[in-house]
């Protein structure tokens, strides 16, 4: 059997072509992904200077904006490398190419041999003047690290200047605007976007940019970067220059063609390909944004993905299919910015009419150009909901004339929302990866696909800009047998959207008071579901930089105590991992004494209850006590029950006591989804019984294991594994990763057993402790950020929030009328 | 003087939160005194479903939802709003501004006599047995919200 595998392996290995692909990026997996569906005869190796598995470039914006986070954006991950039997070398660079011998060398020194040879290179972002780029603060906006360095930069009320008015300069000042950046854009254009847009369209974009709080200079041209080694300002030829503290360049992009040129291929601004993208050399390819074709080297995702298919025709000796060109189409990613731009939109040439409408009280221009009864571009502003059909007309070639009168207003039936139904089966639904509605029919009546998801991972359609999500669900809906909507459920009826939907509004919109998202995206009143939950995203997302509306918070959150049945309340101080002290419990019973306090109780927790205790009596008792709140009345961090470990404890292997102490100290007084209890114990006879609680870390020799996701109340559940640990730092780390994970993405009132039950705990490690180090950091940061800013809630008894907050107001007088 | 009703000087405006309630006690009655950003309202304190302080509770729009198990009750009309269908009510008092003071009108000591929780005038005067809150949720399901 051995013997046979491996000389299957040796054959294979002989017989297969080698295909080398020089560029991890978009084009070069994309055309993989269709080489693969053509033919497994390549043994292929990829290599890639980014030290990142192939990720949606597209989406770098909604990262800087803080709506998507750099795992969102994945598009391959490491398994579908491994399962393809690709071989991924990431943050090297391929520095050579030797034609006649057909070789590549790679900057760590090694020589890669080639049968053919895949140059997918992209291109990089233009730097008018070399010295910019030497100072520091000069940042430009390609990747996930210039994307990472850019959001640690991005500081509020930094300034940031954006040179550059395009799309990419339009959307990274959106983004650092979002972080709090006083964003000034300056472009060298009489206005923004001149490549998609007209005058007036411009002219609505600047003014919607400036009303989302982005200053626009136009008519500049950028003649230094000032500041001695560091920016501090930039000049302009025209009139006088404006302070900085750091500069975004985004002044366009120039082809990777550097390999190409070293392969002595004919290259141009591009490397040239022709119809089949095929160079000058017969066993080298090239696709994506590093290529010309016709004399045009393209900037958006659509073309290289037609781009790719050809290839891959081409490459797998299935030779036939051409690439004509592509139609392009823009479409600015701004949230709450609509701007769409197709086609030829110049109304000068002979024999071109322009059709427009506008209406500035509502910011909507749109405007077509017709040649030849076609429809030859399209300009949208402030309202692209009839994109698609436009793109169909430029792409079908169809002749208006017969709609001539209706070409801006579309029937009543189509105006009700794109009725997928009319449209005709070659009609583009997602325009990045080129799928039509015909070919998604097809994917559901052949392979059986019923959700959006398998429709992704089936079609790829809606993997790129996902503004054909909608799209795609309608088609689900009307053609799926057994189409499951993925169940979203709205926070509730005042406010109906999906929690992390909110999440992200409340990020994103920059909303600061549950009011005014009640007022924006709600009903304006809201109820004792949704005020409670939306007062809960305010405090993670802001950390006290928001408004703290009390009147949104449940009772017990506006007196920091537990209501009882009576209307009394509870008094819970907090006894870290159960430990306490004579002269601690002294206080209590003198406390218990002064105030009559009708029940003391040794609660499940490792604390102390006091019960029946009247709301005006708590400031005084909390002084009285000299204790901070054990938060037993809040969604918030409960306790870490401790054992005694190896402190006292004959069997114990670790000192479950300091570390629980230490834990519940680290994470006191945060709010959480719902409340979280946790546990430590000493070694795995587990006395304090941490497999069942929220987060739990149990002594080995040696390790520590924690635990997430235990519960022993309504519901039973063991707790599963997070990961096991050498060192009590180690084991602290992970727990606070895990609890700020938690933090930011369970829905309210969800406790960490439904929460794993959700989302699995292989998605939860793999989103946790076994994230990329950034991303680890990224959620200690966060959860440290807010942890400085939170603070014990009974120093509200001596200095309250509203004089009458602990207050039993007393009628002042009775005067008759 | 019994005979008539009595406006009684309660608190002063700034007393009051926004979108808040406080009670006052006022002899026997405890009433709570809501502030809906456009004018102030005023009803019994005790929740007619176990006694539940009423001026705690979260106001959603012009109902408040009380804090022990969730009851929902209308703060101009008094009646509950849920669970539906239940005929209990509390009893609202007229409110007025005056120099900064809210006034409550207390009224005659005869009426206050018919009144009792659980009791509501307006449907015929008939006791209402506190029926468990339905809404699929028992009490122990609304404790563990709170809990
Ligand atoms: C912020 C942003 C927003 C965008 N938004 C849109 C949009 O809305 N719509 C749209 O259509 N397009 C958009 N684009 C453009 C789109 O991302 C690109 O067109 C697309 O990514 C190009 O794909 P590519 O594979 O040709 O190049 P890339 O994705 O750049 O991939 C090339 C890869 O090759 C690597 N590489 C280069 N040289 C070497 C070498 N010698 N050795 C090893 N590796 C090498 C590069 O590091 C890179 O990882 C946007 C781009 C950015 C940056
Ligand atoms: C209004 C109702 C409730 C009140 C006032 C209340 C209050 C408390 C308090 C004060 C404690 C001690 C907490 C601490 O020391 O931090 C406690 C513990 C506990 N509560 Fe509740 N609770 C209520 C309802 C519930 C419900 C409905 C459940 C189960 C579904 C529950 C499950 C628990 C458990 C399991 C503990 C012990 C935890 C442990 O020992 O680790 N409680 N509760
Ligand atoms: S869990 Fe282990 S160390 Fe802790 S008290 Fe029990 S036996 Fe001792
Ligand atoms: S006492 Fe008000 S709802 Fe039960």
């Amino acid at each position: 059997m051995n013997g046979s595998n491996e000389q299957s392996n040796g054959n294979g290995n002989a017989n297969r072509e080698r295909l080398v692909v020089v560029g991890n990026g978009m084009a070069g997996v994309a055309c993989v992904e269709q080489i693969l569906k053509h033919s497994k005869k390549f043994e292929i190796t990829i290599f890639g200077d980014e030290t990142h598995v192939n990720y949606n470039r597209i989406l770098l914006s909604s990262v800087l904006a803080g709506e998507k986070s750099a795992d969102d954006i994945v598009l391959n991950s490491l398994e579908w490398y491994e399962q393809n039997g690709i071989r991924l070398r990431l943050g090297v660079r391929v520095t050579g190419v030797d034609p006649a011998q057909k070789t590549v060398t790679v900057d760590d020194g090694s020589v890669t041999a080639f049968d053919k040879l895949l140059l997918a290179t992209g291109s990089s972002p233009l730097i008018p003047s070399l010295d910019w780029v030497q100072k520091e603060g000069v940042y430009v906006f390609r990747s996930i690290d210039d994307t990472r360095a850019l959001l640690e930069r991005a500081r509020p009320g930094t300034k940031a200047v954006v040179i550059g008015g395009g799309l990419l300069g339009l959307e990274a000042a959106r983004g650092l605007q979002v972080q709090g950046c006083d964003v000034t854009v300056v472009h060298l254009m009489d206005r923004l976007m001149e490549r998609q847009l007209d005058p007036t369209g411009g002219g609505y974009l600047k003014a919607k940019m400036e009303c989302m709080g982005v200053k626009v200079l136009l008519n500049k041209s950028t003649t230094e970067i000032l500041g001695n080694g560091k920016a501090e300002g930039v000049a302009f030829k025209e009139g006088p220059s404006i302070e900085a503290d750091f500069v975004v360049v985004a002044a366009g992009i120039r082809p990777n063609t550097e390999l190409g040129r070293k392969a002595s291929l004919q290259v141009n601004r591009g490397i040239v390909v022709n119809d089949h993208m095929e160079t000058s050399h017969p066993d080298i390819f090239a696709v994506g944004e590093c290529v010309e074709h016709k004399g045009i080297c393209y900037g958006l995702v659509a073309p290289l993905f037609e781009q790719g298919k050809v290839l891959a025709a081409t490459i797998t000796g299935n030779k036939g299919p051409t690439y004509e060109g592509t139609v392009l189409a823009a479409k600015l990613k701004i949230m709450g910015v609509d701007v769409f731009s197709a086609g030829d939109f110049n109304d000068k040439a002979p024999g071109t009419d322009a059709v427009r409408y506008e209406d500035a009280a509502l910011g909507i221009y749109k405007k077509i150009t017709i040649r030849d009864g076609k429809l030859a571009g399209v300009i949208l502003v402030g309202d692209t909901s009839d994109s698609h059909r436009y793109m169909d007309w430029l792409r079908a070639g169809t002749d208006l004339t017969a709609m001539r009168k209706q070409l801006l207003f579309p029937s009543p039936v189509a105006d009700a929302g794109l009725d997928t139904a009319q449209m005709p089966d070659h009609e583009t639904v997602c325009g990045c990866l080129g799928v039509s509605k015909g070919a998604i029919i097809q994917a559901i009546h052949k392979k059986g696909v019923n959700t959006l998801a398998q429709l992704k991972e089936c079609t790829r359609a809606s993997t790129g800009c996902g503004s054909c999500t909608e799209l795609c669900q309608q088609l689900l809906k009307a053609v799926a047998p057994e189409f499951q909507e993925e169940t979203r459920k709205t926070l509730c009826k005042c406010v109906p959207f999906a929690e992390d939907n909110l999440r992200e509004i409340l990020r994103s919109q920059k909303l600061r008071s549950v009011q005014e998202v009640l007022d924006i995206y709600g009903n304006g009143t809201g109820c004792e579901v949704c005020k409670p939950a939306l007062s809960y995203m305010m405090d993670m997302i802001w950390c006290g930089d928001h408004e703290e509306d009390r009147s949104a918070r449940f009772v017990n959150d506006r007196v920091h105590a537990n209501i009882q049945k009576d209307g009394t309340f509870s008094v819970v101080p907090r006894i870290r991992g159960g430990v306490t002290s004579p002269a601690e419990l002294r206080r209590i019973a003198d406390v218990a004494d002064k105030y009559n306090v009708p029940m003391v109780k040794i609660t499940g927790s490792q604390r102390i209850d006091l019960l029946g205790v009247r709301k005006s009596d708590l400031p005084k008792i909390w002084a009285d006590l000299g204790m901070p709140s054990g938060q037993a009345y809040t969604k918030g961090v409960r306790m870490v029950k401790t054992c005694v470990g190896t402190e006292f404890c004959r069997f114990g292997v670790q000192d479950s006591t300091s570390a629980g102490i230490e834990l519940e100290r680290r994470l006191e007084n945060l709010f959480t989804p719902h409340k979280v209890k946790m546990g430590a114990v000493g070694c795995p006879r587990n006395c304090a019984e941490a497999t069942v609680k929220d987060i739990g870390i149990i002594g080995q020799e040696g390790s520590w294991q924690v635990v997430v996701g235990g519960a022993a109340g309504k519901s039973v559940r063991k707790a599963d594994l997070l990961v096991t640990v050498a060192s009590t730092e180690e084991a602290l780390s992970a727990a606070e990763i895990f609890f700020q994970y938690y933090r930011e993405n369970a829905n309210y009132l969800e406790r960490t057993y439904g929460f794993l039950e959700r989302l699995g705990i292989e998605k939860v490690r793999k989103e946790t402790v076994y994230a990329p180090e950034p991303v680890r950091q990224g959620l200690l940061d966060r959860l440290h950020k807010s942890k400085a800013l939170a603070q014990d809630a009974w120093l509200e008894g001596e200095t309250p929030r509203h004089p009458t907050q602990f207050i039993q107001i007393e009628p002042i007088e009775r005067i008759p009328l | 003087m019994n005979d008539k009703p009595k406006w009684i000087r309660t608190a002063r405006c700034e007393d009051i939160p926004l979108r808040e309630g406080r009670s006052v006690r006022f002899g026997e009655r405890e009433i709570a005194i809501f502030n809906l950003g456009d004018r102030f309202v005023a009803i019994s304190n005790r929740c007619p479903h176990r006694d539940g302080p009423l001026s705690e509770g979260i106001v959603s729009g012009n109902t408040v939802v009380c804090p022990l198990h969730a009851w929902k009750v209308g703060l101009d009309t008094g009646d509950v709003e849920r669970p539906a269908d239940t005929l209990a009510c509390v009893e609202t008092f007229r409110v007025r501004v005056e120099a900064g003071f809210i006034l409550v009108e207390m009224p005659l000591e005869g009426a206050e006599k018919k009144q009792a929780p659980g009791i509501c005038i307006e449907h015929g005067g008939l006791p209402v047995v506190p029926k468990p809150p339905r809404m699929g949720i028992d009490d122990s399901d609304i404790r563990n919200i709170r809990a």
